[in-house]
């Protein structure tokens, strides 16, 4: 499921800065989230994801999480799938935009008590990149 | 001169080439001489470095003039998913540097009309004799 989402992913950030006649783009960690968070989810959405967090004692990991995920509104899920989660095609689409773009990780879609996380995992090489461009 | 004026490559992000084309200048030459594609090539790769440094420091997607090489001057494009554009020229094209943006632009659609293709496997060199086509199209209109 994931796969069909990353297939996707790396398309539409291409398709999106041709439609909306963006040609500014994002290079740092922050304002790319922050980017996907609120204009791209709109995009697909048409609402903004809820939050945008940054686990405590780990740096690379990041939460993007809302409510009501679309994907997952009129799925049910049989007892025999029971670790199914339609959430992992927007967990692909999201990693798909952001390997793409140069910040390569790997994004896992979980589901909780505040609704759906997606779990971003950064590579090491990005969180070096950013200490370096932040360092100049 | 018998070598054309223009050189453009499309490089991935593990510094492939997806694509490459020499564009005939003003003396209508159909034939490239392919002694200067080695030096074309080499110049490309040589730039690539620069254009790194670059698009990590700058947000716009057009970069005027990253590298110098003898009379050769290199432009790049960077688009949105981290692929990017070179264009080498010797002397600036006939509608200077809004026809070469114009021209990456163009051509920057036509590619994301080919990416969204799904045979396509993105990264792969583009064999498409139509965007060859398309983009030979685009040089007449904004740069020949």
């Amino acid at each position: 499921m994931a796969d069909f989402g990353k297939h996707v992913g790396v398309r539409i950030l291409d398709l999106f800065f041709l439609r909306n006649g963006k040609d500014k783009r994002e290079v740092r960690l922050t304002p790319m989230l922050v980017f996907i968070q609120k204009t791209f989810w709109k995009f697909l959405f048409n609402r903004e994801a809820d939050h945008l967090e940054q686990h405590a004692q780990e740096a690379k990991i990041y939460y993007i999480i809302e409510r009501e995920c679309l994907v997952n509104k009129f799925i049910s899920v049989p007892k025999d799938k029971g670790t199914l989660n339609c959430a992992s095609f927007v967990a692909g689409i999201v990693e798909g935009i952001l390997c793409t773009s140069g910040f390569t990780c790997k994004v896992h879609a979980l589901q909780g008590p505040r609704g759906t996380t997606y779990v971003i995992d950064f590579a090491q090489s990005v969180m070096d990149r950013e200490s370096r461009l932040d360092a100049k | 001169m018998a070598s054309s004026n223009y050189y453009f490559v499309i490089v991935g992000h593990a510094d492939q080439v997806v694509y490459e084309v020499e564009l005939g200048g003003s003396t209508g030459q159909t034939v490239p001489a392919s002694d200067n594609r080695h030096l074309n090539q080499f110049i490309a790769h040589a730039a690539l470095d620069l254009v790194d440094e670059a698009m990590w420091r700058n947000t716009t997607t057009y970069l005027k003039q990253v590298d110098k090489f003898n009379e050769w001057t290199v432009s790049a494009y960077v688009t949105a998913g981290g692929l990017r554009f070179l264009f080498l020229y010797e002397h600036l094209p006939r509608t200077g540097e809004d026809g070469l943006k114009n021209f990456l632009t163009e051509v920057y659609e036509t590619y994301v009309k080919l990416l969204l293709n799904p045979f396509y496997v993105p990264d792969k060199p583009i064999r498409s004799g139509a965007f060859d086509k398309k983009v030979q199209t685009i040089a007449r209109k904004c740069i020949l």
